[in-house]
């Protein structure tokens, strides 16, 4: 079939492949990617549960404004669409 | 930690980016604050280091360029900061920062905002599940990481964004399922005189609709998500003919892309003392200032799609103008460029900005049930109920129910529920304001806003006489 946009993904070199968990799992993702990025491509979506009514929540804005992406490493609370994957990363649920 | 410059530029997109540069060159001392690990802003966003190597795309072109320009000129960028408070104290701007986990203030004398825009998403039911991603969130992936939403996507949303995205979905290998969008070939058509100015960008826009038809992507004109089906993941997608109210096709996917057109951010500048207007054509509410960036706050400029969503190109031209503007109001010589080529973006922006106008077709996607402030989980009906009682403006609801207390700080929520107040008590957009900005304009940690600091550096007032 014609393409008139190329498929580039074969041309896309990305960095070394690392571990890390995220509440308990262990997760791949390529160092220094966002961990939006790798946890959406390992299929773990849910990454907090809605406050007050508890229903399951995903990165949403991926700019670091709606908070939905919010998760622990290290015991402080960060965006993970702000955060970088990094070998050995603990991320928690908050 | 405190520094003083001549002059503050929050945000390096095109617009501050190139505010920046201007006024650097005309001699004074820039200092450009910007939440991001490199400058591009939202639209030229940098890849992160995860990308060793990708084919070049004229965004990251672009952005390389002005990425270049910032680090030879002499304005000093600090990047991975966050702005959170801005004050004035006689002729100096104060900023309250965070960066890498410190809080510190940067003093300046002048001060110019391009604080760029942030998405409108019309809430339908289902949209919080996980698994559906704004439209432009989808950009900052696909720029940053290189990144797919998922395997099958369904890109939903209004103007030329959601053919760019489909567009990149494609070329990264993903699979786009379907394009629905409100907008109408007609609409398009009606656009199309203003578009005629950018022949290339017109040209681009050609060929990604045309790479979908040839690869038998149904593409919705007239068309909206009604409903997104999925608990903890999406996997199908429903559709309506908003002309007819019909039910449309259901697609199954496992992600979505939906966003209705940006809106200014304009907290910074209202917080300041800027007066705001509505102009629908312009993204909503907008700042006045003029096209040099000069507001009716002396030694407060505006540039870029914070004062009204012109476009990239409109963008670049206004940084431009405002930092020669604010460094001939600090007695350098910067000469002023001519107008005539922002005026001629700009009318090509606006044409792509009205494409997001929104209508009561597109607001009566949600439902009674639909959650509107995704933060407190409260749906219409709460926030009805609430208006119904006598809540008219947007800091009535926000303080009576919470929506837009909560963390994402009423970015999410404040348009659908101005709007829900003006259907419900027969009044227009413009007769609903945005709620009153307050510090912190970022989420901050509690820990790194206190900063460091000794006890015994506290000031203990002494005790007042008896």
């Amino acid at each position: 079939m014609i393409r008139l946009v190329p498929n580039h993904a074969d041309q896309i070199e990305r960095s070394e492949k690392v571990k890390f968990t995220f509440d308990g799992q262990p997760i791949e993702g390529h160092a220094g990617e966002s961990l939006v990025s790798a946890l959406l491509r390992a299929n773990a979506l849910t990454l907090r549960h809605a406050p007050n009514d508890a229903a399951p929540r995903g990165a949403f804005c991926c700019m670091g404004l709606c908070q939905e992406c919010a998760v622990l490493v290290a015991g402080q609370v960060v965006e993970a669409c702000r955060t970088d994957v990094a070998a050995n990363l603990i991320v928690e649920r908050v | 930690m405190s520094d003083h410059y001549d002059i503050a530029v929050v945000g390096a997109g095109p617009a501050g980016g190139t505010a920046a540069v201007t006024a650097a060159k005309a001699g004074l001392r820039v200092v450009v604050l910007d939440e991001q690990p490199k400058a591009g802003g939202q639209v030229w966003r940098a890849k992160s280091a995860s990308i060793r190597s990708a084919p070049k795309t004229p965004e990251t072109t672009a952005g390389d360029g002005l990425r270049r320009t910032l680090a030879n000129s002499d304005a000093t960028l600090l990047s991975d900061t966050r702005v959170w408070d801005i004050r004035r104290t006689g002729d100096t701007w104060q900023l309250q920062i965070l960066r890498g986990g410190q809080s510190e203030q940067i003093n300046a004398r002048a001060l110019i905002l391009a604080t760029g825009a942030r998405e409108y998403v019309q809430p339908v039911p289902g949209w919080t599940t996980p698994g559906v991603i704004g439209l432009a969130g989808a950009t900052a992936l696909f720029k940053q990481s290189l990144t797919l939403p998922g395997k099958r996507t369904v890109i939903s949303g209004t103007g030329p964004l959601v053919f760019y995205v489909a567009s990149e979905i494609r070329r990264l290998g993903g699979t786009v399922t379907a394009v629905v969008t409100p907008n109408t070939r007609t609409d398009w058509a009606r656009a199309l005189p203003s578009m005629v100015s950018q022949p290339r960008l017109l040209a681009r826009g050609g060929l990604w609709m045309a790479d979908l038809m040839l690869a038998r992507v149904p593409i919705l004109w007239g068309h909206g998500v009604s409903a997104v089906e999925g608990t903890d993941h999406v996997t199908a997608i429903h559709t309506r003919n908003l002309k007819t109210t019909g039910t449309g096709p259901t697609f199954d996917a496992d992600s979505l892309c939906l966003g209705h057109g940006l809106i200014p951010n304009i907290e910074a500048a209202q917080m300041l003392g800027v007066a705001i207007h509505h102009d629908p054509a312009l993204g909503g509410w907008v700042p006045d200032a003029d096209p040099d960036g000069a507001t009716q706050v002396a030694g407060l400029y505006l540039c870029g799609d914070g004062c009204g969503i012109r476009g990239v190109t409109a963008a670049g031209l206004q940084g431009t103008l405002t930092g020669a503007r604010a460094a001939r109001d600090l007695g350098k010589a910067a000469p002023a460029p001519a107008l005539q080529s922002w005026h001629r973006a700009a009318r090509f922006g606006q044409a792509m900005t009205r494409l997001s106008i929104p209508t009561p077709q597109l607001a009566a996607l949600s439902t009674d049930d639909t959650i509107l402030c995704r933060c407190e989980s409260l749906t219409r009906a709460d926030i009805s109920a609430e208006i119904d009682t006598g809540a008219a403006s947007t800091n009535a609801v926000k303080s009576g129910r919470r929506a837009g207390m909560g963390p994402c700080g009423g970015k999410y929520c404040q348009t659908a529920i101005a709007a829900l107040i003006a259907a419900q008590t027969g009044k227009t957009a413009a007769d609903i304001p945005p709620s009153t900005p307050r510090p912190p304009l970022r989420p901050v940690p509690l820990g790194q806003a206190v900063g460091d600091f000794d006890y015994d550096d506290l000031p203990i007032p002494k005790p007042a006489p008896l």
